[in-house]
């Protein structure tokens, strides 16, 4: 899209940001476990669809596919592992002073963010480059398995080995034991 | 070969320069009548399958099927939905209701989001990113949420259970259905879906010609696994009604189960349809290398080729579901994990060797 209806995206963005945020919101209010999961899987819906905004089309794909598809389900089912008789005991009432700590450290982190933002000038270099559209997925694809400079193939094996390592310890540590 | 996309192009400049409407307008207008089409689309399609399903499964079993409304039963299906419509909505005792609400719209969420992909006719793709099946199995994925929130939702041990079954048996087969695409995608050099449709052309284009053995093997696990991904028989293992009574969606009534409905039956067209896109060549007609042969096949319109690939696909669907028994969940289970992934795998293998040494037609 470019820089040719800014109209239609700042609408868009605006929708997305009131999901986003209403949804986070719900997601750290509510009492129920399966409810902020839920709440939590519309956030990321949220910001999949800034990704798509922004042309990342890859990026977001990986989020929906990723986030939504895998992280989510995977909190479900730990969820399911935990029993139904220990969730409903997990209610915790909000208190004054730790509202006004989660209060202050909010505002510190917008503070930074905001510093960092500003600082660096990163909101205007962002809108310069966006310009580009969308990256083709041939050059996501070199860049992630090539070798050269600011190519990844390094970290993108060193991460495959990761998760081999984990899936393999998520078998074992599940895994019955034979009867001796 | 009629272009879809002279059509677009004429009403695009008809909205921005006859009419002189912006950027933002033009393309709000044009953004709200493709949505209202693909659910159009996604409606009609419902009831055509689900009749279809009646008759073809009637005749398997040496039925007659729905024949009381209207001449030869056709007007069974919109008695069916009227029924629906009509009933009421009701909620269970002490269910979380804002997930039983959610669920059946997730469902239909990632049923017509990956409906979106299907290319109907040259130049009329509805979605068309440069990494569209990556974002096709992305979107489905959606769906295994939903599913699993509707059987927590009921507040239904059952429920939960064939939910669970439910949720374990589509991330099993999502994987070899990945692997499947990802061997197509090998050959065709791209992700995009017109670019894999267009890739197909020539004589013997379709990938099942171009990439013989390999895209063979992927296509059969495919067809395989989409059948278990859409939960339909011989893997409907999540509704088996002697066991979890109506699976995951027991609780539901009117259009909550409405939507589970349309959602499965749209998941074997989606189903039919990507294999058709991605290993039959989509709307792109069959192409011998006779000009006489493949000008007169150029004449049958893409949109004719593309649905009736996938109807095709549908039947043998509908053929497999009515003829095998269901299996239990350890051998679906042990069907995915130590046969159509393991395979898939190799048969990835198998292919990149075969583009990598230039063996597949050209």
């Amino acid at each position: 899209m470019g820089g040719r209806c800014i109209m239609a995206n700042l609408i868009m963005f605006i929708i997305l940001a009131v999901v986003i945020l209403g949804s986070a919101v719900m997601c750290v209010t509510t009492t129920r476990i399966m409810r902020a999961a839920t709440f939590m899987l519309f956030v990321l819906f949220g910001v999949a669809g800034l990704y798509f905004l922004l042309d990342y089309t890859y990026l977001g794909a990986a989020q929906i596919s990723v986030y939504a598809g895998g992280v989510t389900m995977i909190y479900v089912f730990a969820i399911q592992l935990v029993g139904k008789r220990t969730l409903q005991g997990l209610v915790e009432r909000v208190k004054t002073s730790r509202a006004v700590c989660g209060a202050l450290v909010a505002l510190v982190s917008f503070a930074v963010v905001a510093l960092v933002l500003l600082k660096n000038e990163f909101v205007s270099k962002a809108c310069c480059s966006a310009d580009g559209g969308e990256v083709p997925m041939e050059v996501i694809g070199q860049s992630l398995l090539g070798s050269e400079k600011y190519q990844y193939v390094l970290p993108f094996e060193f991460i495959s080995v990761f998760l081999l390592a984990c899936i393999i310890g998520g078998i074992v540590v599940s895994r019955k034991e034979e009867e001796k | 070969m009629f272009d879809f996309s002279i059509v677009t192009t004429w009403f695009d400049s008809l909205l921005r320069e006859t009419l002189g409407l912006g950027d933002f307008l033009s393309i709000l207008i044009e953004c709200v009548l493709v949505g209202v089409f693909i659910l159009a689309a996604y409606a009609m399609l419902a009831i055509v399958l689900i009749f279809m399903e009646r008759k073809v499964c009637a005749y398997f079993q040496c039925r007659l099927g729905p024949m009381r409304v209207g001449p030869w039963g056709v007007f069974q299906v919109f008695a069916d939905v009227l029924k629906m419509l009509q009933k009421e909505i009701f909620f269970v005792d002490k269910a979380d209701k804002l997930l039983y609400l959610v669920a059946p719209f997730l469902v239909l969420i990632a049923s017509v989001g990956t409906f979106s992909f299907m290319p109907w006719n040259k130049g009329a793709g509805i979605l068309d990113f440069n990494v569209g099946i990556f974002l096709l199995t992305a979107i489905s994925s959606i769906g295994v949420v939903g599913v699993f929130l509707a059987g927590w939702g009921s507040n239904n041990k059952y429920s939960v259970v064939s939910a669970m079954r439910g949720a374990v048996q589509m991330i099993s087969y999502e994987m070899s259905l990945c692997l499947c695409l990802i061997t197509a995608v090998v050959l065709t050099g791209t992700m995009q879906i017109s670019g894999i449709v267009e890739a197909q052309s020539g004589p013997f284009g379709w990938l099942v010609f171009q990439g013989h053995i390999p895209a063979i093997i992927a296509f059969i696990v495919f067809l395989v696994a989409g059948n278990a991904e859409a939960n339909r028989g011989p893997f409907d293992l999540p509704e088996a009604e002697s066991e979890l009574t109506a699976g995951y969606h027991t609780e539901y009534s009117g259009m909550g189960f409405g939507f589970f409905y349309l959602a499965e039956y749209l998941n074997m067209f989606v189903i039919a349809g990507v294999a058709t896109t991605v290993f039959l060549g989509g709307w792109m007609p069959i192409h011998i290398g006779v000009a006489g042969v493949d000008s007169f096949m150029d004449c049958i319109p893409g949109i004719v080729w593309f649905l009736g690939k996938a109807f095709l696909l549908v039947w043998v669907l509908l053929w497999i579901r009515w003829s095998f028994p269901r299996l239990r969940i350890d051998q679906i289970l042990k069907l995915e994990w130590k046969y159509l992934m393991p395979l898939s795998l190799i048969n990835l293998v198998l292919m990149t060797v075969i583009v990598a040494l230039g063996w597949y037609i050209k």
